[in-house]
């Protein structure tokens, strides 16, 4: 005990880089779920269905598949880039997820706040120098595989990535002015009050709401994140899978992986930029709002447990009902106030980022792909001018008082 | 050492990339050699024959009759347009008559086919560029129509239903409100498809102005069907040599201008709601009492019953079926607009009772010599988009 209280520093990062990986792996593997239903619905199917109750095991045999997979390396593939790639992009995607505050810095252990692993001052530059990085693992994916596909899956992506990225940082410059700061945490606490002090709607005083900027952010963060419309270096109709079609094995998985990482990452910060981080959208003095992460776990439980009863057979009944019991434990686990306490933050934060990776899942199943023109003149011809417009409309909008007390 | 290699001045930097015959978007096997400036095609060049499977020389030794079943597998998409342009040829070697409840059973499969044959299209020319969602809708709209050929002949897709002189079997009872579910439902399910498309940016950007082929040149390259009418000819087997009953329906030939893949696309889509218009016309034209195929003893099967109770019934069956008939010396050729285009079947009889020749003159085939003209100098993205354009069935191309 004497080590962990004279080391709290270490020790609750150690702790909290453990949790967020153990939650992060599990989160990505059932993101896959999560897309594959959701699409699947859209498309009137019902998608995984027959590993486990609800399919919910079919994360768990897909990551059994691909290691079980023969892992092959195309002859004349420059090994060492070739196994860097994959790693590279996993580690870049992954590493951004320790900037993301959960929740507020608040709620403490040992001194140090919990719901964050690194709580640095200069978050937002430190999370697009990452991810700027990430294009390495594509483009050199694509380069080290001795094959043609993937070359120009690369050359896309490079190109792709580079472009949309300017943009992108563009479009969140608003929220930078508007805040003043750098640090995740004190740009959520700049959104405090209800959902229309968020920045993506807030109109105050030298404030300018943000929804162009919104909009700007989301666009380029597809394309950053080469999803569809923009999954051209993929583009599997056109290159076969582009930058990753020579890859098996886990080493396809960490690319499957780092997409979605970088997912939630862009994910994570649409949410923080525009829409309040983990704030309620509620004002404080609806203290029953409260209530509602246990009350919505509750009436999980209670069409869980609806489901087991009367639509389950077999073996999905048992899975499910170890689902149901989870859910209504930690249901009644959220009604006890210090719990309750801690929950706030993280509830309202994945909420929000869920509903923006809905997003990102209904547009891939609604929308044709660009074509790779298109998509270099829609980047910078439309994307590019209307972000900048943004900028110096929300830059003229804050100096504007002091233009005309001092004019 | 003196090596000579045959490369034009400038294209030093070109990439050869080999597209297919293993490709998710080239419709089965097609091979296409690209060479690539960048992403820009230079040049287009299709290589065909990985799906050759010798139908037209295998029709050589099969009788008549037993050649119908071979018709099905050429363009597995629409099986009842190759079972009928087959049948109309061999009945057209023998001066055959098909009563008129045949006729217009026949117009009505073979529309129900085109409105198959179309969605399969659509759908898998939206996922080519993309767009996933369509392909399962109109997957899931097919699967209706199929279930109807189901009902009928017993199979979902290799029907062999048209016989020479008719149908196979008497349309089973309630047949009829089958399809007038399919017909009802059908236009709305395409107004989805549209909702997602027709206006959509992003489709159109795609679409329009990509794979341009001019009236003439399409009517230089031998293209018909959709191909040809997206150019803005307005030519169409149905109207032009009407054959079995068509002159007595009521059907506007669809065409647009433009002739790129998107003017193509509308031609298709229009095409589905004024086959369901001909569907309907059907509908109500065909008697529900009558003869299903001729009657000709020694060519046309005779009846299960006369079969069973009639010695020359049974002595038919029986030539029938193990030595055929013999039609006349001659040759024939017989069109029909199949979903792709002309589909033309060519016969020659020496007078057994085996085809001296079967030729198909297969749409798709002939479509496909047009995919240099509508790909080169534009990017790979929309080599993709014309290859679904000009909507190939390898199995036809390839025969």
């Amino acid at each position: 005990m004497d080590f962990i209280t004279q080391h709290p520093v270490l020790v609750v990062s150690l702790a909290k880089i453990v949790g967020l990986m153990f939650v992060l792996m599990t989160t990505l593997a059932y993101l896959s779920w999560f897309e594959r239903k959701v699409i699947a619905h859209i498309q009137s199917r019902w998608g995984p269905y027959y590993v486990g109750a609800h399919g919910l095991l079919q994360p768990l045999a897909d990551g059994v598949k691909f290691l079980f997979k023969e892992d092959l390396t195309p002859p004349g593939a420059d090994r060492f880039v070739y196994i860097l790639a994959p790693v590279l992009a996993l580690t870049l995607a992954m590493t951004t997820l320790a900037l993301i505050p959960f929740g507020p810095p608040s709620v403490q252990w040992l001194g140090e706040s919990t719901l964050i692993v690194a709580d640095s001052s200069i978050g937002l530059m430190f999370v697009f120098a990452i991810t700027s990085m990430g294009v390495y693992g594509v483009a050199l994916a694509g380069w080290s595989s001795n094959s043609k596909y993937p070359l120009l899956g690369g050359l896309r992506s490079s190109a792709q990535m580079i472009s949309y990225e300017v943009s992108l940082t563009l479009a969140v410059v608003g929220v930078v002015l508007l805040s003043g700061t750098l640090n995740f945490n004190e740009m959520i606490a700049h959104q405090g009050g209800n959902f229309w002090h968020w920045n993506i709607f807030y109109v105050g005083h030298g404030s300018f709401p943000q929804i162009v900027g919104f909009l700007c952010y989301f666009m380029s963060a597809v394309a950053e994140t080469n999803r569809a419309p923009f999954d051209l270096p993929e583009g599997e109709t056109e290159l076969v899978g582009g930058f990753h079609t020579e890859y098996s094995s886990f080493k396809f998985a960490m690319f499957f992986m780092a997409e979605y990482a970088n997912m939630i990452t862009v994910s994570c910060l649409a949410t923080i930029l525009f829409f309040g981080g983990w704030l309620s959208p509620f004002p404080e003095s609806w203290t029953f709002m409260r209530y509602l992460p246990p009350v919505g776990l509750l009436a999980l439980a209670v069409y869980l447990a609806y489901d087991t009863v009367v639509l389950a057979r077999g073996i999905a009944r048992i899975q499910l009902i170890v689902v149901t019991t989870g859910a209504l434990v930690i249901g009644l686990a959220c009604l006890h106030p210090v719990v309750l306490a801690i929950i706030q933050g993280p509830f309202w934060f994945l909420l929000k980022v869920g509903l923006i990776m809905f997003f990102y899942v209904w547009t891939r199943a609604t929308l044709p792909r660009l074509r790779y023109d298109q998509l270099m003149s829609f980047g910078w011809k439309f994307l590019l001018p209307v972000s900048l417009a943004n900028l110096v409309i929300t830059a003229l909008v804050k100096v504007w008082p002091l233009l005309v007390n001092h004019g | 050492m003196t090596t000579t290699i045959d490369t034009p001045i400038g294209a030093a930097e070109t990439m050869v990339l080999n597209m297919g015959p293993q490709h998710p978007s080239t419709h089965g096997v097609l091979r296409v050699i690209l060479e690539l400036n960048g992403e820009m095609v230079v040049k287009a060049e299709p290589i065909i024959g990985y799906l050759h499977t010798g139908i037209e020389k295998s029709c050589e030794a099969k009788t008549y009759s037993q050649a119908i079943t071979l018709t099905d597998r050429i363009d597995y998409l629409a099986p009842l347009s190759n079972n009928l342009g087959y049948c109309l040829a061999v009945e057209k070697i023998l001066g055959l008559e098909v009563p008129k409840r045949a006729q217009y059973i026949r117009v009505l499969l073979t529309e129900l086919t085109r409105c198959a044959s179309h969605l399969v299209w659509v759908g898998t020319h939206a996922i080519d560029l993309g767009a996933m969602t369509v392909f399962l809708y109109s997957f899931r709209e097919r699967e209706e129509i199929l279930k109807i050929f189901e009902y009928l002949s017993g199979q979902r897709m290799m029907t062999s239903y048209f016989r020479i002189g008719g149908l196979a079997l008497e349309p089973p009872p309630g047949w009829l409100d089958k399809v007038q579910r399919v017909v009802d439902s059908l236009p709305g399910h395409i107004d989805e498809y549209e909702d997602l498309l027709t206006k959509n940016k992003i489709w159109l950007g795609r679409t329009q102005g990509v794979g341009i082929i001019s009236a003439a040149d399409a009517i230089a390259m031998g293209c018909s069907g959709p191909m040809l009418r997206g150019s803005g000819v307005a030519y169409d087997v149905r109207k032009a040599f009407p054959y079995s009953s068509y002159d007595e329906f009521d059907f506007n030939v669809q065409t647009q201008t433009a002739g790129d893949c998107y003017a193509r696309y509308q031609v298709r889509v229009a095409e589905i709601r004024e086959s369901i218009k001909i569907v309907k016309q059907a509908m109500q034209k065909i008697p529900s009492e009558g003869p299903f195929r001729a009657e000709v003893p020694g060519i046309i099967p005779p009846s299960r019953e006369e079969m069973k109770t009639s010695i020359e019934g049974l002595i038919y069956h029986f030539k029938i079926f193990t030595e055929g008939f013999a039609p006349p010396p001659g040759e024939v050729y017989q069109a029909i607009e199949s979903p792709r285009g002309e589909l033309g079947v060519f016969v020659v009889s020496d007078g057994t009772a085996k085809p001296y020749r079967v030729k198909f003159r297969a749409p798709s085939f002939v479509n496909l010599q047009s995919l240099p003209k509508l790909a080169e100098g534009r990017l790979i993205a929309d080599v993709v988009a014309c290859i679904g354009t000009t909507d190939i069935v390898l199995g036809e191309v390839d025969r």
